[in-house]
Parts: structure tokens; C-alpha cells; sequence
């Protein structure tokens, strides 16, 4: 517990200094979210029918360029090595790395929401939302940081995390998407069930995955 | 030594291969002769009896490919990460062959080649998920970490199958759907076709495992033997 915390106070303490992964990643996010809004047309009912989808595929692509940044220092200066000296629990070290993905993730979303809620002239305000944000971003970041650990030591590592993370954390897209949608339609909060328990679902399953597999993956890094 | 080990493992191939050409015969026989016609789509419902094993295999090689994943990380053994890549390559042609015979029938059936309801989706996405896995490999060199990398994937990718059918379920699903609480939805004529060709389409897989199985030690004893003419040009002596 104290390992996980001493490594996402380290990363957040490096993001807030050099700003690289949360600004160029929002300011991504936001260009996707005008780039749909030009190509759909998403005011009205198109926002309040494909918003949700388009809203969600945003947030991903721009997450997934700040996922390349979870574990770029430590393979370049050699911190893998000595991240593993200081812990004798890799696991404690993968739910630090994935509280301070989440944390960053949960920034672009906040920047994000609001700035699709104005383009798209929809309302997101549901008690459901933070729910339904929290599974979803819980869900794809935890695949996301167990395979951004591969990406930065194979080659074309650019192309290696999408292509991993995209038709794996799929369930968390289809599911999210379908739950904002049932909520900027207003339907009532029972509707959100089967999205959350999928969420639930994937949450679980992956966050009991992740650890045991992230030692195996942190061995290879290290060497 | 190896050639006795190759005499060795002749004979099971051999045996399985004629084995394996004697079921997809007795299973053509059964679907195209033996098999009455369906009542509303006639003979275009004989492409049922293959969709439906090719689509069985594919998951049963993909529970492979897990089992493999899990293997090799427990052991770090060469022989698991064989056998994993070989019934990932497998299970991605028999998903082939599903996505695309389903797709002719849906064709005639349906009036479209393809439409986006929860059993197709979700096969579309175990194809990309394992054809990712295949892509995985080709992009991590070194051998010990390609092993232990698609191991993860492999053992990610399989618990993610349940997730992705579940989440796409609640869409309204136009599949037919062969088995229900009832028992068997169709006709008792249609059975040995059936069955004759999950048995075919299982012990094909088989015989194939074993055929790239057998492929993919020769490469990792060609690659060892190719890093031991390397030393030994490099006048690196290895037995000492």
C-alpha cells in the first residue's frame, strides 16, 4: 500500500512538473470530440443518438496517447530496475501505476464531458454519470497499463498499444457508450443496469488478472 | 536420435490424419445425403453443419491458446508457446471460416452479408483480439519475451470472450438458436451431420496442432542450431 502510494505520488509529482501526458492528450481528446461533431453533425437528436459513442471513442484514443507515457521514463533511465529493487511486490507497483493513470484519465474526462455537453448541446448532469464514468474508466485503464508495460519494450510500440488495448477493453466501449446514451435520452436509471453490471463484470475480472500477469510482464521489462 | 524421435511421432500423425480424412468424409455424406433439406431454406441450411463445427473449433483452440498461456508462464518451457501459437494461428482460420460461411448463408437467409447482432459481433471481435495476438508476436524479438507477452495477451484476450458475447447481448439477437432449454431444435434426421461434423472439425484440429506443433520445434531447433553455428564462427566454445 505504501509502495503503490510512493509510486503514483513519484508520477504525479513528474506529470505536474513537465505536463506531457494530461495536456497533449486533453488537447487531442478535444480535437477529436470538434473533428465528430464536424463529420456527424451532433447537434439534437444525432448528439442525443451517437453522441454517446463518439464521446466515449474520444476519450479512448486520447487516454490511450497518455498511456504511452505510464511507463516511458522508467524503461529510458533505467527506473524498472530500481523501481524493482525498492518493492518486493510488483503488484503494489502496477496499482500505482494504474491510480495515477486513472487520475490522469479522470482529468481529461473532466475537461472532456463538459466541452462534448456544449458542442453536442446535450445534458450529461445524472446522478448515474459518475457511476457509469468510474467503472468504464477503471475498466479500459487497468488493460491499458498492463499493456502499456509491453508496449515500451517491444518495437513499433506505437502501434503496439492500440492494437492490443482496443478490441480487449471493446466491451468497456460498447457498454459505456450505451449507458451515456440511455442517459442523455433521459431514461430512467434502471436502464443503466445492464451497462453497469458489464462494467462490473470487466472491472472485476481484469483487476484480479492484471497483478499476477503485470509481475511476468515486469521481469521481462527489467531485463 | 531425432530421426528415431520423427519415427516416433510418424505414426500418431499418420494414424490421425486418416482418421481425420475419414470423419470429414462420413460427415459430407451425412450433411449432403443423409440430411433431409430444411422446410423454409432447403439446402442452403446444409452450410449449418460446418459453420457450427468450425465455430466450436475455433473456441476450442482458443481455450488452447489459454491453457498454453497459463502453461508457459508457469514453466517458461519453449514446447507451451509453441502449442499456443500454433492453436492461435489454427483458431484464427476455423473464425475465418465461421465469419465467412455465416456471412454467405446470412446472405440467403437474412438478405444481408452482414449485420450487427450480438453472436457476430462478438465473433468479429475474438478474430481481431487473436489476429492482434498474432500481430503481437511478429513485433517482439526476443524469444522469451514474445513468449511471456502473448501469454498475457492470450490469457487477457480469453477471459475478455464472456465479457464481450455478454455485452453485446442485450442488442436483439436475430441468430438462430440450435440449442435450447428444450433439448435439440431440429430434426433427428439432422443429428449424424451434426455430430459427425463437430467430431471431423475437432479431430482436424487435432491433427493440425500436431502438424504445426511439429513445425514450430523444427524452427526453434533450427534458430538454436543457427546461434550455435554463430558461436562457434565466432570461436566461442560452448561445451567446455
Amino acid at each position: 500500500m505504501a509502495t503503490a502510494f510512493a509510486v503514483l505520488a513519484k508520477d504525479v509529482r513528474s506529470e505536474l512538473r513537465a505536463r506531457q501526458a494530461v495536456s497533449g492528450s486533453v488537447v487531442f481528446g478535444l480535437l477529436v470530440v470538434v473533428i465528430f461533431n464536424f463529420a456527424f453533425d451532433l447537434e439534437g437528436e444525432a448528439g442525443e443518438a451517437a453522441g454517446a459513442g463518439a464521446l466515449w471513442v474520444a476519450i479512448v484514443l486520447a487516454a490511450m496517447i497518455g498511456f504511452n507515457f505510464i511507463f516511458a521514463q522508467e524503461r529510458e533511465q533505467g527506473g524498472m530496475e530500481g523501481l524493482l529493487l525498492s518493492s518486493p511486490d510488483p503488484s503494489a507497483i502496477f496499482f500505482g501505476k494504474l491510480a495515477g493513470a486513472l487520475l490522469f484519465t479522470l482529468a481529461l474526462e473532466i475537461v472532456l464531458f463538459p466541452a462534448f455537453a456544449l458542442f453536442a448541446g446535450v445534458s450529461l448532469l445524472s446522478p448515474g454519470l459518475p457511476v457509469l464514468t468510474l467503472l468504464g474508466t477503471i475498466g479500459f485503464v487497468t488493460v491499458g497499463t498492463l499493456f502499456s508495460a509491453m508496449a515500451v519494450t517491444s518495437r513499433s510500440r506505437e502501434l503496439f498499444l492500440p492494437l492490443l488495448l482496443l478490441p480487449v477493453a471493446a466491451p468497456v466501449l460498447i457498454a459505456a457508450a450505451e449507458g451515456t446514451r440511455a442517459l442523455i435520452q433521459d431514461q430512467p436509471l434502471g436502464d443503466l443496469l445492464p451497462a453497469i453490471s458489464i462494467l462490473g463484470a470487466f472491472d472485476v475480472v481484469f483487476l484480479a488478472l492484471s497483478p499476477p500477469l503485470f509481475q511476468f510482464v515486469m521481469e521481462e521489462m527489467a531485463s | 536420435m531425432s530421426a528415431n524421435v520423427a519415427g516416433a511421432r510418424g505414426s500418431p500423425r499418420v494414424a490421425l490424419a486418416a482418421l481425420t480424412a475419414a470423419l470429414i468424409v462420413s460427415a459430407l455424406v451425412a450433411a449432403f445425403i443423409i440430411a433431409p433439406p430444411e422446410m423454409e431454406m432447403g439446402d442452403l441450411q446444409r452450410i449449418f453443419y460446418f459453420h457450427v463445427a468450425s465455430a466450436w473449433t475455433a473456441f476450442l483452440a482458443f481455450f488452447v491458446v489459454f491453457l498454453a498461456s497459463v502453461a508457459y508462464l508457469k514453466t517458461r518451457a519453449a514446447r507451451w508457446d509453441i502449442v499456443a501459437i500454433s492453436a492461435a494461428e489454427i483458431g484464427v482460420v476455423f473464425t475465418s471460416v465461421t465469419l465467412l460461411s455465416g456471412s454467405v448463408w446470412a446472405r440467403s437467409a437474412w438478405g444481408t452479408w452482414w449485420t450487427w447482432e450480438p453472436r457476430l459481433a462478438t465473433t468479429l471481435m475474438l478474430w481481431l483480439i487473436y489476429v492482434a495476438y498474432l500481430l503481437l508476436r511478429e513485433m517482439v524479438d526476443e524469444p522469451e519475451r514474445r513468449g511471456v507477452f502473448a501469454a498475457v495477451f492470450g490469457i487477457m484476450g480469453f477471459a475478455d470472450v464472456p465479457i464481450v458475447f455478454m455485452s453485446v447481448r442485450w442488442w436483439r439477437s436475430l441468430h438462430p438458436a440450435v440449442v435450447t432449454n428444450e433439448g435439440f431444435n431440429m430434426d433427428a434426421q439432422m443429428l449424424p451431420a451434426l455430430f459427425l461434423s463437430l467430431a471431423a472439425f475437432s479431430v482436424l484440429f487435432a491433427y493440425l496442432l500436431l502438424v504445426r506443433t511439429g513445425l514450430g520445434r523444427s524452427e526453434f531447433r533450427l534458430a538454436e542450431l543457427r546461434q550455435r553455428l554463430y558461436w562457434r564462427q565466432e570461436g566461442i566454445d560452448l561445451d567446455e
